[in-house]
């Protein structure tokens, strides 16, 4: 039972699951759970998100905000619970649907993952070599345009090692646009970097948002980032979303355990450790 | 007591879950393998890994296993068997079982840990997840090319490790032993079989699959950072040393009991 239970009766869990997930124009989460062995990581998640729209989970390192995003695509699969994109229902899919489903994802990982043996070039035309029949002048043209949209330009030929962590971020964040996706989904973008790295990656991800209309899904517990790219922010803990709210209403909830995380306050209902 | 017979039945389950799990990998390797050509320059890269690169080690070892053969094939003839058949000792030895099963074990470590250490790398550094969100398949880009370079490069080492270790065994016969080029001569024409060569060979294709796959399947699953890529790379050296071993004995039980004895 969770001991939480009844001691906050004024904030009940946000009522996010939908009558008609297939029919919902975007992403939808219905009772999405997930563990590994004992330890209960998503309990019967649920959460929707609107196309074009960018939503910022929040929660406390642990909590699941990783695991949520690779259930979208499948990256973990689910124990129980349904996902919806665009009315189709993932996690029933065939491995070659997932396939053609998985290209109009883009994602940015929290290491970057960029393939040490490729050079920057490498990574991000990686995609285009593979799944589609342009030229290699074209693939060219194409790597060039989205290094430089990162602003990193002529670093085709440098190799990953070559690259700070900053540098990285964009170079990923360039091969998840570079099949101009609908859906981007970041996985703590601006950890471990500088303040000023962390804000032009807040830019980047802004501009993106502008110039591409897709539909993002960041996961940070870096609440100035939050603030900066989100439309709406949801807050998980204990496997579920506690809260769900536009950027106004974080900064205004009474809720405590909103409070306490966007606050860095060490005393609350989320306790310390 | 109960200790120790927990632990043996908590390795016996993993040692079993790991060999199915490792069959499915294998299964997946063989439907994917339809795509073999695309990849033909990953394979063609992933060759040159497997035999330029080792190629030092080769012949190191080569050279001292034929020149250990030599000294201790001489000991033990010495004043029972005529010296004519020296040649014939090491020639037997290293064609059936010295050769193949040494390439297995000394440059299957090598490649064994390499693929371990990589692929487990990737995942735990998620550029294998990232491959997934690409649409890209780690088994036809990483695991097909990995397996097939390997399972067809064996044999090749293989013939090469035979040679060297021959050479090396007629060079300590020769320099050392006091016998002459002509007796060491007759002794490898003595007795000599195809058989022996071709078994041997046959079951370099074997080790080359079980190397292949112990190394891919443990970097695959590797779970941890720093540690967990040591973890899987010594847990993928070991598995595929004592596989290669019971596969040994199987495929001499089979190649000489069935297939040759007739």
């Amino acid at each position: 039972m969770n001991p939480l239970d009844g001691v906050y009766p004024e904030f009940p869990d946000p009522d996010l699951r939908l009558a008609d997930p297939a029919g919902y124009e975007g992403i939808v989460f219905q009772g999405v759970s997930k563990s590994f062995g004992e330890k209960v990581v998503l309990d019967a998640t649920d959460l929707h998100i609107q196309r074009g729209e960018t939503v910022v989970i929040i929660g406390r390192s642990g909590v699941g905000k990783s695991v949520l995003l690779k259930n979208l695509v499948r990256l973990l699969e689910p124990d129980t619970g349904q996902i919806w994109v665009e009315g189709e229902e993932v996690t029933s899919l065939s491995r070659k649907h997932l396939m053609e489903l998985r290209k109009r994802f883009g994602m940015l990982f929290q290491g970057s993952a960029l393939f040490d043996s490729l050079t920057v070039g490498g990574n991000v035309g990686l995609m285009l070599r593979e799944h589609t029949s342009m030229s290699k002048g074209a693939i060219e043209q194409r790597v060039g345009e989205c290094l430089a949209m990162v602003g990193l330009q002529d670093t085709e030929d440098k190799m990953p090692s070559e690259l700070s962590g900053g540098m990285k971020k964009r170079a990923g964040l360039a091969r998840a646009i570079v099949m101009q996706p609908d859906y981007i989904l970041y996985d703590e973008p601006t950890t471990g970097l500088d303040p000023i790295t962390s804000d032009a990656i807040n830019e980047l991800i802004i501009m993106l948002q502008r110039e591409l209309g897709v539909t993002s899904i960041a996961v940070t517990h870096d609440m100035p980032s939050a603030y900066k790219i989100a439309d709406r922010i949801a807050m998980l803990r204990r496997g579920k979303i506690v809260y769900a709210g536009t950027v106004d209403e974080v900064k205004a909830t009474e809720h405590p355990m909103v409070r306490q995380f966007i606050d860095g306050s060490a005393h609350g209902p989320l306790g310390t450790f | 007591m109960e200790h120790l017979l927990t632990h043996i039945g908590r390795t016996s389950i993993a040692a079993l879950t790991n060999a199915g799990r490792g069959m499915l990998l294998l299964r997946a390797i063989f439907f994917r393998s339809s795509q073999v050509w695309k990849r033909r320059r990953d394979i063609a890269q992933q060759m040159h890994i497997v035999a330029i690169g080792s190629l030092p080690l080769v012949i190191t070892t080569s050279i001292f296993v034929g020149a250990v053969t030599a000294v201790q094939a001489v000991y033990q003839m010495q004043a029972y068997v005529p010296m004519k058949f020296l040649g014939t000792v090491i020639s037997k030895s290293v064609f059936i079982e010295l050769g193949p099963v040494l390439t297995a074990l000394v440059v299957g470590s090598r490649l064994c840990a390499n693929y371990a250490a990589e692929l487990g790398t990737m995942k735990v550094t998620e550029q294998l997840d990232a491959m997934k969100i690409m649409a890209l398949d780690p088994v036809t880009y990483l695991a097909v090319p990995r397996f097939w370079a390997t399972v067809l490069m064996f044999p090749v080492i293989t013939i090469f490790c035979d040679a060297i270790a021959i050479a090396g065994g007629y060079v300590v016969s020769v320099m050392t032993l006091d016998v002459t080029t002509g007796t060491f001569a007759e002794g490898l024409r003595l007795f000599y079989k195809s058989s022996d060569l071709i078994s041997g060979l046959l079951k370099t294709l074997v080790f080359g699959a079980i190397v292949a796959l112990s190394g891919i399947y443990f970097g695959f699953n590797t779970e941890g950072g720093a540690e967990g890529v040591g973890r899987a790379t010594m847990t993928a050296v070991v598995g595929s040393c004592l596989s290669v071993l019971v596969a040994d004995y199987l495929l001499a039980a089979v190649l000489f009991q069935v297939i040759f004895e007739s």
